[in-house]
């Protein structure tokens, strides 16, 4: 038996799987109801313990095809019932098999929902994945004097440049923690893909000549990596660009915004966002737990674009001066609805016109 | 806001009586439909025949047409009302139909009337198999390679180049009717022979056999600005080649990886966008288990039987929903009436495991043929919730009350192993239960698999079960693990059988144990957002959410899945008493499994709980509610079932008492109590051993009626004629322990009566008369009020005994008497000390709210206070019909002849002026083709031989030609009657040929006294059947029907509004 401890002293008793270590890390909760393997491999849940709100977690297994990340770099995981025996024409092992093989402890029998409602109405928070035998009161403590990391892009983020050579357009990435599925959007439209780390300079990046630059997700705060919002800053106006969920926050804090923590994130794959030019509502890959500041777009000059249906949050902005847009959310799926996957191609419209401009001049 | 301003009328039309294939899912749809509608501010006249109903109510619509639905009935209403819009997508498939055939009869031209929601052409493109093709073609989406055909010869033409087994499916069906999967080209030739005749335009489509894959079926949502959601996914446990609506079904996906899921989620919103449908939609796909390959197998352009699953599945009501799009609303701008919070755009998250069983009628046609197929067969549906997947089938399997509870069924303890595997390889409605048996002893899940193609995933869930019983067996009690073991979804009957001891004791060591379950909520968003919904599930978990109030509080039971006896009627009760409930300003909490029913909206009652109708899921509840009692009243016989056990353990039961169950029930004591009160009853006697039965037979006479005692809708009732048709009775029937009732068999007029009782007062609303005599289960009788053959003296005998009876029983609220008229005395039969299958007609007809008051009596309020008194209502004007509808095409092999065990599954109304035009619409409602011309066929037993001379005499003054078989013909001849003679089964120029042939437009059938299934009489009913013909089967019913063919010109008018008189 183990269990989990929160900040606000919930214990939830459960029973291990996975790796047997115990971990420190933020709870919180994705309502997705399938795609846990990609889930657990994207890199912008680390440090983080994963609740996930489905209780049948593991049902098709693990694949060696829908990994968002080699190394997974969350903490923990959070079920109500994990599957031993899991059955899917792709599946490889169980999930139980290959949270062992990656170290990363999982706990299951837990009252999911009731730990879901304590975190929607308590915020995301510290916790902890113990023995049994652990004392609560000691990993109370522990917790209380314990800070969440916030180095967490430096740990996903590539260590080197790297390029997926191709003949289409050169698309520069900065990698926050980038998941695979943005790298497959770009390889799909035949693109030429160098991928640079997070603390790459301007410079470096112009130097290269891309015909665009992506920002990538990736986990945790906006505000802990002034380095990459001075990087964005420097290359609006210079190259087109387009960012997805932290991407979309650095582009926000480099044109002046601000950004918050929300109370309990959006971590969901039916997310509705509505775009208001089009009027359309489209359903969304989410997972972010730090949002655009609605009231500081007003002095800047981005224009919100696109805004949350169930709590009026940014979701998506546009430059009115140069051609730099972003959206919260994941236009790649993986998982979830692949009902905005379109953006690439606009963005790849944005950067042939742009290119063609330039060669006209 | 809606853009459609120029809207104010809009018509609605409902799907008619419950057949299988189409039950109350669209009562439920239906009634929201209107619900939203009018909610919005639009008159709503709504056009359904189906008088059981709760959408036909009063209440939910502004204009009631409980109408024929045809094509003339529906222009008729148009004519009139002259509505704005059509609205048919809410009406099943009986709605689109008539949406497209009001159209080709321009009659939604002429009259200025549009369309809404879904366009015709888009009805067209998804319901014309070859339209359906090509587009599917066009926009690059899979389909099995088919053929469309439209005789036998093309059809073998086809399957020899696509490969047999092949699958039959006629176009613009529903449930299938007709299809099937066949092997060999003697099958091919004969289902197709019959999905020609059954489909009305005359196709069918030979489809490449895809059994085994996954199926996988969407609901999906769109609306005018191409905003797309799927409410629901659903996998069904059962593989590819059992039709959806008879496979065992769990929501949301669980075999299918997110990418997997992604390509069925884009397919299916690329087949609604291409549609153009603005409303709901299921798209129903089948998956290759070994790879991504996947075909579309079918597209419901409408609200459906699946959505009504999917809308208690996820909490989500598609159809209110879909109203609203078909006006022009949008989904963003629609709230979500769960969290009242967000808005309806969004794809609900479920925490939950929902399972769907379906419920089969088998148990009543031991002779139908129970192998599951393309073409579906059950009558109903039960849902269930669980934390776990286990936890929902269990529950499931407990909610169809075929067991105690358990899931165990003794009878495949005998089966060999080959006998086992004969039942996977052609799975019945029992294959949960050979499942169990196989795996139980040992059978590797390998060659399951192999033979049953049920995935992986299921079978281990099942094996999981299956061990835990094993260890519980081995190991006994532990509170661990019967903590585990009620986590699965184990039943205390389960726990007692494997525990070797009873379940009373299971019981209470749990709750001394606290092993007690908790609730949780049905929120469309797995906790993301705050909700207030009072839709509850229980599981075993530490934390509950349902919050108990300090208000009063009263249970309601509702009545479980539809089935042959126990219908939507049932509903309509429970709904009504729910609302009565409220207004007196109780908190009514109401308990139920059945997806498909208003009851289990959760808008309906203070609070639902979706649970099993056993005494433990009940007690739970009560439990944790204390509630004032239970109201079982309203429920049928599941509900009264249940009293006996709740009141053992301290519930109060409310209006029907124990007593007054046991003083109707045991034979006994309603024998004294009848001879107590002075009222005449046939007589007879409730034995245990065969020689007693054979005594008492001889004592009161042969022909004599027999049944089990506790019986519903009439199971296992037979008349016998003989001591030698008693004996082989006997046989199969008093060896289960229950007494078996032998009455004298009084042939006459049967009468039903409903009263409502305070315990003094007695307020009988209406007395309905039957057209078949005694002998007909009164379920399967067409039924007039108010009586029209009726003396005053007989009337005043019927008002008497039933003030008797019903001040003299224990019980408030309603009372059902069945009597029998001979020579102007009235019997007793049978006394129901509950709610009836009349109620919502009579309730419609007379204007008095017969469940609501009934909830007012038991509640302790008086007919005084609600300004009524002893004695009958005054008789309406008008005749009202009551005309049973029976689901024989989809039932192969069940004789058609009607006797004392009920076999319709629905009923229409027909309402006029006079008993033969209100019988003309009735039976055009129920979808008898009653021909004014042409050939009858009449070959009756040597008892009806007599009477069949007058109406022989009046077919033939009416211009129809006589045929028959050598005897009837003979009494014809010498009557001078003129009549074609034709062979017997078997002979040149058979009797069967000729209904193949088409020489004959309606046949008239009696059956002999020897009771055997596949003599030349059953023969002759199947095979009008199979070609559509219409065929009586009661001398009674002919005679009516002849009677109508003098009709006569026809009126249309709406149904009488509460406490109003004729227009």
């Amino acid at each position: 038996m183990r269990k989990l401890i929160l900040e606000d002293g919930t214990v939830m008793k459960g029973y291990g799987f996975g790796s047997e270590r115990s971990v420190f890390g933020e709870i919180v909760f994705q309502t997705g109801m399938t795609g846990y393997q990609e889930v657990m491999s994207d890199p912008s849940y680390c440090s983080q313990i994963v609740t996930f709100t489905y209780p049948l977690i593991g049902n098709y297994g693990i694949n060696r095809d829908d990994f968002e990340t080699i190394f997974p770099s969350l903490f923990g995981v959070v079920v109500k019932e994990h599957c031993a025996f899991p059955s899917n024409f792709r599946k490889e092992e169980s999930i139980d098999e290959f949270l062992k093989a990656r170290d990363i402890p999982g706990i299951s029998g837990v009252d999911t929902r009731q730990l879901t409602k304590i975190i929607r109405e308590n915020g995301t928070m510290k916790a902890m994945i113990v023995d049994e035998s652990f004392s609560s009161e000691e990993a109370l403590k522990e917790m209380q004097e314990t800070n969440l990391p916030h180095d967490q892009v430096e740990t996903v983020s590539a260590d080197k440049p790297y390029v997926i050579p191709n003949r289409g357009e050169r698309i520069t990435i900065i990698d926050y923690g980038m998941k695979n599925g943005l790298l497959r959007a770009f390889m799909e439209n035949n693109c030429h893909v160098t991928v640079v780390p997070y603390h790459t300079s301007a410079e470096e990046i112009l130097r290269q000549k891309p015909d665009g630059v992506f920002l990538s997700n990736g986990p945790g705060n906006p505000a802990d990596i002034p380095e990459a919002t001075e990087t964005v800053k420097q290359l609006i106006g210079k190259v087109p660009m387009f960012g997805v969920c932290m991407g979309h926050q650095l582009i926000a804090r480099a044109c002046g915004a601000t950004t918050h923590k929300l109370h309990f994130g959006h971590r969901g794959v039916n997310q509705p966002v509505f775009d208001k030019k089009t009027k359309r509502t489209y359903m969304t890959s989410q997972n972010h737990g730090y949002s655009v500041d609605d009231n500081s777009i007003m002095s800047t000059n981005l224009e919100v674009t696109q805004y949350s249906l169930n709590d009026n949050t940014v979701e998506g902005l546009k430059h009115s001066i140069y051609p730099v847009f972003s959206v919260q959310y994941h236009p790649e799926s993986t998982p979830g609805p692949e009902d905005t996957g379109h953006l690439f191609e606009e963005f790849l419209t944005v950067v042939r016109q742009e290119k063609g401009e330039k060669t006209n001049v | 806001m809606s853009e459609e301003k120029a809207i104010q009328k809009i018509l609605v039309i409902g799907s008619g009586p419950i057949v299988i294939g189409q039950a109350a899912e669209f009562d439920y749809s239906g009634t929201q439909a209107c619900q939203s509608l009018k909610e919005e501010g639009y008159e709503v006249i709504l056009a359904n025949s189906n008088p059981a109903t709760i959408m036909t109510d009063y209440t939910f619509a502004d204009q009631v047409y409980m109408e024929p639905l045809t094509v003339e009935f529906l222009s008729k209403i148009i004519r009139k009302e002259r509505p704005d819009a059509l609205l048919p997508t809410l009406g099943g498939q009986i709605g689109l139909n008539l949406a497209v055939e009001l159209n080709d009869a321009g009659v939604l031209k002429e009259m200025d009337v549009r369309l809404l929601g879904t366009s015709l052409d888009a009805i067209q493109k998804a319901e014309d198999r070859e339209l359906f093709r090509s587009l599917m073609r066009e926009i690059n989406q899979p389909v099995p390679e088919s053929d469309i055909v439209s005789t036998a010869d093309e059809a073998v033409a086809s399957a020899s180049h696509i490969g047999y087994p092949v699958i039959v499916r006629p176009a613009y069906t529903m449930g299938g009717a007709g299809g099937g999967i066949c092997n060999d080209e003697e099958e091919l030739r004969q289902t197709v022979r019959a999905g020609l005749d059954f489909s009305p335009v005359h196709q069918c489509l030979i489809e490449k056999n895809i059994a085994g894959f996954k199926e996988i079926e969407m609901e999906v949502m769109r609306d005018k600005r191409d905003n797309c959601i799927i409410v629901c996914s659903m996998e069904n446990i059962d593989p590819v080649g059992i039709h959806t609506g008879d496979s065992i079904v769990v929501a949301p996906t669980q075999t299918l990886s997110d990418r997997d899921f992604q390509i069925l989620r884009n397919a299916s919103t690329d087949i609604i966008r291409s549609l153009g449908i603005e409303g709901g939609c299921n798209v129903q796909l089948a998956m290759d288990p070994h790879s991504f390959d996947y075909y579309v197998i079918e597209v419901n352009p409408r609200v459906s039987r699946s959505s009504a699953l999917a809308s208690k599945a996820t909490g989500y009501p598609i159809a209110k929903i879909a109203a609203k799009i078909a006006i022009g609303m949008t989904l963003d701008e629609i709230r979500n009436p769960v969290t009242e919070t967000t808005y309806a755009c969004f794809e609900p998250a479920l925490d939950y495991v929902v399972c769907k069983i379906p419920r089969w009628p088998f148990d009543k046609f031991e002779d139908g043929n129970r192998v599951l197929g393309t073409q579906m067969k059950a009558t109903g549906e039960v849902m269930a919730m669980g934390r776990t997947l286990e936890e929902a089938l269990l529950k499931g399997v407990r909610s169809l009350e075929q067991t105690d509870g358990d899931f165990y069924d003794p009878i495949f303890d005998s089966f060999s192993d080959e006998e086992l595997t004969q039942h996977m390889l052609r799975a019945d409605d029992r294959r949960l239960f050979v499942l169990a048996e196989a795996i139980r002893r040992g059978m590797p899940l390998e060659d399951i698999h192999e033979i049953t193609k049920i995935d992986w995933f299921f079978l281990r869930k099942l094996e999981t079960i299956l061990l835990l019983e094993r260890e519980l067996e081995r190991d006994g009690w532990s509170n661990e693990r019967v903590y585990v073991a009620k986590q699965k979804g184990f039943s205390d009957t389960q726990l007692a059988r494997v525990l070797n001891t009873t379940a009373g004791y299971i019981t209470k060591k749990r709750r001394e144990e606290g092993i007690i379950p908790v609730y949780k909520m049905v929120d469309t968003c797995a906790g993301e957002f705050e909700s207030r919904t009072p839709y509850f599930y229980s599981t075993y978990e530490p934390f509950n959410e349902s919050v108990v109030t300090d208000k009063k509080k009263v249970l309601v039971i509702g009545s479980g899945p539809i089935r042959i006896g126990q219908g939507v009627e049932f509903d309509y009760a429970t709904v009504h008493s729910v609302l009565a409930l409220k207004e007196m300003g109780y908190e009514a909490i109401i308990i139920n499994n059945n997806p498909e029913t208003v009851s289990t909206d959760f808008s309906v009652s203070d609070k639902l709980y979706f649970e099993p109708l056993t005494v433990e899921d009940v007690m739970n509840v009560v439990d944790l509610e204390q509630p004032e009692g239970a109201i079982v009243q309203f429920g049928g016989q599941t509900a009264v079932n249940l009293a006996n056990g709740l009141e053992a353990q301290g519930v109060s039961i409310l209006g029907t008492t124990i007593e007054s169950i046991q003083a109707t029930e045991d034979r006994d004591s309603f024998e004294q109590l009848l001879n107590d009160l002075d009222v005449k009853h046939p007589g007879g006697k409730s034995v245990k051993e065969k020689d007693e039965a054979y005594e008492v037979a001889e004592a009161i006479g042969y022909p004599v009626l027999v049944r089990p005692s506790y019986v519903l809708g009439g199971r296992a009732m037979e008349i016998v004629y003989s001591k030698e048709e008693l004996s082989h009775y006997l046989t199969r029937f008093v060896s289960n322990g229950h007494p078996v009732l032998v009455d004298k068999y009084v042939t006459g007029k049967e009468v039903e009566v409903d009263a409502i009782t305070d315990g003094s007062d007695v307020l009988i609303p209406g007395i309905m008369e039957h057209i078949e005599r005694a002998g007909v289960h009164s379920g399967d009788s067409m039924a007039v009020y108010p009586p029209k053959q009726l003396s005053e003296d007989v009337k005043k005998q019927l008002e008497e005994a039933t003030v008797k009876i019903a001040r003299n029983l224990p019980l408030t609220g309603l009372i059902n008497i069945q009597f029998v008229v001979h020579e102007e005395q009235a019997y007793v039969l049978e006394v129901n000390p509950r709610a009836s299958r009349t109620v919502p007609f009579l309730s419609k007809i007379t204007g008095i709210q017969m469940a609501r008051l009934a909830t007012k009596m038991m509640m302790g309020g008086t007919l005084q206070q609600e300004g009524y008194s002893t004695g009958v209502a005054e008789e309406q004007v008008g005749v009202y019909v009551k005309v049973p509808v029976f689901s024989f095409e989809k039932l192969r092999s069940v004789d058609t002849t009607l006797g004392p065990e009920m076999k319709s599954t629905g009923e229409v109304i027909g309402y006029d002026e006079t008993l033969e035009k209100a019988l003309y619409k009735g039976m055009l409602a129920a979808g008898l083709s009653i021909p004014d011309h042409g050939s009858v066929l009449l070959t009756v037993a040597d008892k009806d031989k007599e009477e069949i001379v007058p109406l022989a005499a009046t077919l033939v003054d009416l211009g129809f030609h006589l045929i028959a078989t050598a005897g009837t013909a003979d009494i014809l001849k010498s009557r001078n009657l003129p009549v074609t003679t034709v062979g017997k089964v078997g002979e040149e120029q058979d009797v069967l040929s000729v209904i193949r042939e088409d020489k004959v437009q309606m046949v008239v059938n009696t059956l002999n006294r020897k009771r055997k299934a596949h003599t030349d009489g059953f023969r002759i009913r199947r095979e009008a059947v199979e070609y559509g013909k219409a065929c009586f089967t009661s001398v009674d019913t002919a005679s009516a029907a002849v009677d109508v063919l003098r009709s006569m010109s026809l009126t249309s008018r709406p149904l009488m509004n509460q406490g109003g008189t004729f227009l």
